[in-house]
Formats: C-alpha cells, structure tokens, sequence
C-alpha cells in the first residue's frame, strides 16, 4: 500500500495525535496529516487538500460529523474518499446513520491500535 | 458487562450501575492509557481535586458523569495517553481530561442497553481551581467510584436526577 494522506476530524487535539499515532502503529505509511477540529473545518480544509481517507468524530461543535459525512458528495476532493468514524456513540441507532450517511466503517472509542488495523487497513485496501 | 433495564429512573436501579461505572472508567484507562485502575476504598480529600472533567448526559437519561483528580494526576494521564514526558503534557491536561471523561461517559452510556439510542453526550467542559463545588441537579443521585491511578487519586461519578 502507498503512502496515504489523511484527514482526522476530532475536537479534541489530544484525540487527533492519538488516531495519527494508532494509524502509524498499524503499519500505516502515512505521507501526510491533515486536521481539522469539526465538520466545517473540515470541509474548508477539502477546498485544497486531496486526502486518501477521513477518519472523523461524531460529536463535535459548529459541525457533528454526521451533516460533514452528509455534505460530503458536494465536494469535489472527497469524491471517492472513504470516511471511517471515530466516536464515543456506540448506539445501534448511531452506527447505521452513520452507514446511511456515507461512512464506510466505524470505530468506537476507546480503541486499541489492532482495533485501528482491523477498521481501517480494509477501508484503505477497498480505495485501492 | 451490559446492563438492559426499561425502567431508568429509579434510584433503586441506579444503586447497581457502580460495578459499570467502575468498569467503564477502568476500560477506558487500560485500552487508551495502557493503565489499570485500582479501586480505592476511601474518597480523597476534596483539596486534593483541583481539575473537573464534565460531560452531560440527555435523552433517556438526564445527568452529568464528572472525573476529578489532582492537576498532576491529570498532567499524567496525558502524559500516558500521548506518550511523551509529564512536563512537556501538561499543555495537553485540559483536552485529554476532557476526552478522558467523554470516553468514560460513552462507555458507560454504551453498556446500559436499554438507553439504546436515546441518550445523547454532550461536549466535554473541564474546570480547575483550588475552592469550588458542582452542583448539577437540585434534587439528584450521585454514583461515585474512587480509584488510585499510579498512586494519584481519581474519583470517577455520575449524578442523575432521583
């Protein structure tokens, strides 16, 4: 698998460096990182950067990550782009709004680095 | 452990959702802090709990869940959550109690089955300082699990309306 540019959504900048390190600890071979602190800067963050994949909070303030999920098929750079969610809602209820939404996967916090691999290595493979 | 009760507003109820709260806090801190949370018999002195983390809780069930402890105990769980030294993590306290506390909530949120999808979180508030007290609710219950973390004290609680 190449290098992979990403996209972490999370408010909480503590959260962001431990998805970064947990995607590095599962053999990820990351090219460059993007982040963004909710779901609008988020999507001004897409206006320039083309990414491989968005891993993204649900509960965040300005913009949860379920109406960035939706909003997602009008920008041009996410087109293709898998989103995996990563979220403390592990409801039933918020994991299939969260499919219907877009999102290609799901992983619920807290999360060990295997439970990364295991969500996120196949969304990358699929892309490719 | 899951928990399936319809019926989540009685105080009765609630008196046997500590062994949760309790394994909620202690998952949280072994998967993202690669630390086991030792039950502590006592409560600690309140002077000794200078840092709030807060997150609400509404839907279903109505109430706050709070993790409290010492500024450097905090200063420690972001040093363990990020991997790199006490001093340079504390810049990084506030946030990860914030999130520490967020996952604890959701955790445990996630294992009362009969909330179902009916329980929302909100964002994580953190407060310090030397002289305060929390008061949510007017006429509430308060869960509270008190723990040692690394020979810090951490209480862990959830106040509830009942």
């Amino acid at each position: 698998m190449d290098k992979v540019q990403v996209l972490i959504v999370d408010d909480s900048s503590v959260m962001r460096k431990i998805v970064e390190r947990s995607l590095r600890q599962a053999g990820i071979e990351i090219e460059k990182v993007f982040e963004a602190g909710n779901g609008a800067e988020a999507l001004v963050v897409l206006r320039d950067a083309k990414v491989d994949i968005i891993l993204c909070d649900i509960n965040m303030p300005v913009m949860d990550g379920l109406e960035f999920v939706k909003q997602l098929p009008g920008v041009e750079n996410a087109k293709g782009v898998p989103v995996v969610m990563i979220t403390t809602e592990g409801s039933e209820g918020h994991v299939v709004r969260a499919l219907s939404a877009g999102a290609k996967g799901y992983l619920r916090k807290p999360f060990t680095a295997d439970q990364v691999k295991e969500h996120i290595l196949p969304v990358l493979a699929a892309k490719s | 452990m899951s928990v399936g009760d319809s019926n989540l507003n009685t105080v009765e109820n609630h008196a046997n959702w500590n062994p949760v709260l309790e394994l909620a806090a202690q998952e949280v801190f072994e998967t993202m802090l690669g630390t086991h949370l030792d039950v502590a018999s006592e409560p600690p002195s309140e002077d000794a709990l200078d840092v709030t983390a807060m997150v609400g809780l509404a839907g279903l069930l109505c109430g706050v869940v709070t993790v409290r402890c010492s500024s450097r105990a905090g200063g420690r769980m972001a040093s363990k959550m990020l991997c790199i030294d006490a001093e340079k993590a504390m810049a990084e306290m506030w946030d990860a109690m914030g999130e520490i506390c967020n996952m604890v909530a959701g955790n445990f949120k996630n294992k009362i089955s009969a909330l179902g999808d009916g329980c929302m979180l909100s964002v994580p508030t953190v407060i310090t300082g030397g002289d305060y007290s929390c008061r949510s609710l007017g006429n509430s219950t308060t869960l509270q699990v008190n723990f040692l973390f690394e020979e810090e004290r951490i209480v862990v609680a959830i106040e509830i309306p009942g």
